[in-house]
């Protein structure tokens, strides 16, 4: 055999069509400090390997160290895009916990802004979706309109992105006289802008061919997964906390569940993900003026709660609905004012987990949909 | 299906395998379970026509002093009820049974349980450190953890 | 704009600028800088919102950069855990020289929240690389991050570009 013949029958001997890449953890389009290793056969992906951890803040030691009210602010950390909808299970745990019952005003404010940071968290989501597929004005569009959101929370609270609003049994302080107005001012621009964005990108042909039939997650594996929120109900099943067990007052509004129907495609899509989050956002809309045209006008925002908060011996488990997916936390109590361990349960971190299921055989462009369709922040995968 | 007749339910069929049921209002009641059964058990909570737990909403690992404890929150999306499973194992042998293979979302749950914490789930298929490095000594939930003096060249505390 | 007001000098009858070559590169290059956006955690939420419309950071003449070799400095946006520590230092060193580094947030600046407890936090990028600019605040406000830009942009401004170690006493 000559030399040239060996060589060859050594190259094709060689796996040389597959290829290990790394994404992240520093990249613009995994949403934060998310590595994933890929192995590509072309441009057809065939493995996907997340790895985490990169932002693993000890947030669980922090709580066995902390009194119950000093937690409040490192669970607006985990998920620090929707930070007021974070703080809802744990207090609502911990008012199971000591049996308060909350004032009639103070739940219609916590659902008011519950709502309005979901609203400001499905705007993150698309833009930064509609970033990833290359449609750079949606982002403007939704940034806009989210800071005139949060300029209301800051009113509310004090902060832009972290309100630390939420206090057990009640709330830090009472709404603004100017609150109502602002409220239905901000719906009337979300409103407007969500009806741009659906003809901008939502319904854009280029937008449909990049999105439609990718990364198609089937109901039973979202199930086994235990995927949440729009990830879940992009699959087709209709299953929301606020609706399947009404937690707080939910069960006095009228709202709808969106659900991906495969409009364009199959069931479960890329595209379906996203058009639950435009659909949400308009049924957030219609919850919030329900909220506002209800909501006694006076009234106390904090309920009777002891100085020294320290439940009794027991544990709970709450989980209310995010926007990424229901959130649950896991309050152990051994009766002194630290609990003895706090689980949180990640929607992200769930949801982050059916990655490497629903990505295989697409294409690696996709891929970098399919991350962004999940919707994850990963301060609340890694905690 | 109220937590008491599941207990009922499991108890006929896997008898002393099911140590427990604990009910202490506004608590949560839980099911204690010998952890040895725990993958049957989980089988059969999942496949049985009247538990159908298909969800799994958490899975925690817990530092309880002498032992470790691994907790089960699970949800039936037909049926609409959930229960809490609870297996503990001493901290010298902590060896689960992994349920990875019942529902799939337990695997990462499972990695974390064993980064944390330091519970080694038997049947795992790839049971490594999850969120911290690779090369992480200890496990930092563990309630006699002490962190390390450096890491890489960089002071911890 | 030290150099640009220069023009309305009256001995130069206008449209003349007197000035050292140093001044004028270093105008040149404070206007003009490159960044890599390091974005980890919750600051990085703020910054995004920074690059929008309501405040639009590229008024500083700034670019985004994805790449460590395009760029004139980094901002490092969040909690620099250990995972991530090593991987901050390698892409500083890609990074040419001159180079800088802005330390955004009270997790990158020392630790933040997680000081005490965090056994996985590093506390303070400091520890790791050379900090030039800290913006505080958790997370800062848009305004914080503008003049943590103008702070950047004075230092460049004062920058020694030539005989720089007869300058500094190092010969």
């Amino acid at each position: 055999m000559s030399e040239k013949k060996r060589l060859d029958l050594e190259y094709s001997q060689l796996d040389s069509d597959r290829m290990r890449l790394n994404v992240g953890p520093q990249h613009p389009s995994t949403h934060g400090v998310l590595r994933l290793e890929v192995e590509i056969d072309g441009e057809i992906v065939t493995e996907v390997i997340p790895h985490l951890g990169y932002l693993h803040r000890s947030f669980e030691k922090h709580c066995e160290k902390m009194t119950y009210p000093q937690i409040i602010p490192y669970i607006d950390r985990m998920d620090y895009i929707s930070a007021m909808n974070n703080e809802w299970p744990y207090v609502m745990a911990l008012e199971k916990m000591l049996d308060i019952k909350v004032p009639e005003k103070v739940e219609y404010i916590r659902v008011i802004v519950a709502e309005l940071n979901r609203i400001a968290n499905h705007q993150i989501a698309v833009a930064t979706f509609g970033l990833d597929a290359g449609a750079f004005t949606p982002f403007l569009f939704f940034f806009r309109d989210r800071e005139y959101i949060i300029w209301i929370l800051e009113k509310l609270s004090g902060a832009r992105l972290l309100y630390n609003y939420f206090r057990v049994g009640g709330l830090a302080g009472d709404t603004y006289p100017s609150f109502k107005e602002e409220c239905l001012n901000v719906i009337e621009k979300v409103r407007k802008t969500n009806a741009e964005v659906m003809d901008l990108l939502i319904y854009n042909r280029i937008f449909i061919q990049r999105t439609a039939n990718v990364g198609i997650l089937t109901p039973e594996v979202a199930v086994n997964y235990a995927c949440s929120g729009p990830v879940l109900r992009g699959s087709g099943l209709r299953y929301d906390l606020r609706k399947d067990e009404p937690y707080s007052i939910y069960d006095r509004f009228d709202f709808e569940v969106p659900v991906g129907k495969g409009e364009v495609g199959f069931v479960g899509d890329c595209w379906d993900r996203n058009i639950v989050r435009m659909q949400e956002m308009e049924q957030s809309c219609r919850i919030i003026e329900q909220a506002l045209a209800q909501m006694p006008e006076t009234g106390d925002v904090k309920a009777n709660v002891p100085k020294r908060i320290k439940p009794p011996k027991g544990e709970v488990y709450m989980r209310t609905e995010n926007p990424k997916g229901d959130l649950g936390f896991y309050i152990v109590s051994n009766g002194t004012d630290k609990p003895e361990r706090l689980k949180a349960r990640g929607t992200s971190f769930v949801n982050l987990s059916v990655i490497p299921e629903i990505s295989k055989g697409y294409m690696f462009a996709d891929l970098i949909l399919i991350l962004g369709s999940i919707d994850i922040v990963l301060g609340e995968v890694d905690r | 299906m109220l937590p008491n007749e599941i207990f009922e339910k499991l108890r006929s069929v896997y008898s002393d395998q099911i140590i427990e049921l604990i009910e202490n209002h506004p608590s949560d009641s839980f099911i204690t379970v010998n952890a040895s059964a725990l993958f049957e058990i989980c089988h059969s909570l999942r496949d049985e026509a009247f538990f159908m737990f298909d969800y799994l909403m958490s899975l925690t690992g817990m530092d309880l002093g002498e032992n470790l404890g691994v907790v089960y929150h699970l949800y039936s999306m037909q049926l609409k009820h959930k229960i809490v499973i609870k297996a503990f194992v001493p901290k010298e042998q902590p060896k689960v049974p992994s349920v990875e293979r019942i529902w799939r979302t337990a695997d990462w749950h499972e990695r974390e349980a064993y980064d944390l914490i330091g519970v080694n789930f038997e049947g795992h298929h790839n049971l490594i450190r999850i969120l911290l490095p690779y090369d992480w000594e200890g496990y930092p939930l563990r309630k006699d953890y002490t962190a390390p003096e450096m890491y890489h060249g960089m002071k911890v505390s | 704009m030290g150099l640009l007001n220069k023009l309305d000098d009256p001995y130069d009858g206008g449209g003349i600028i007197l000035g050292k070559v140093e001044e004028l590169l270093n105008w040149g290059r404070s206007k003009s800088d490159w960044y890599l956006h390091f974005g980890l955690a919750c600051c990085a939420i703020e910054f995004m919102a920074m690059n929008a419309s309501h405040f639009d950071f590229m008024r500083f003449g700034t670019i985004p950069r994805t790449s460590p070799r395009q760029a004139d400095f980094i901002m490092v946006t969040g909690t620099v855990t250990f995972k991530m520590a090593d991987r901050i230092k390698v892409l500083y060193e890609q990074m040419a020289e001159p180079k800088y580094v802005i330390s955004v947030g009270s997790c990158s600046n020392c630790g933040g929240p997680y000081w005490e407890h965090g056994y996985h936090v590093l506390k303070g990028v400091d520890k790791i690389i050379p900090v030039d600019v800290y913006i505080p605040g958790c997370p800062p406000r848009p305004e914080a991050f503008e003049e943590g830009m103008m702070k950047l942009q004075e230092k460049i401004s004062h920058q020694a570009i030539f005989n720089k170690r007869k300058r500094l006493g190092i010969e």
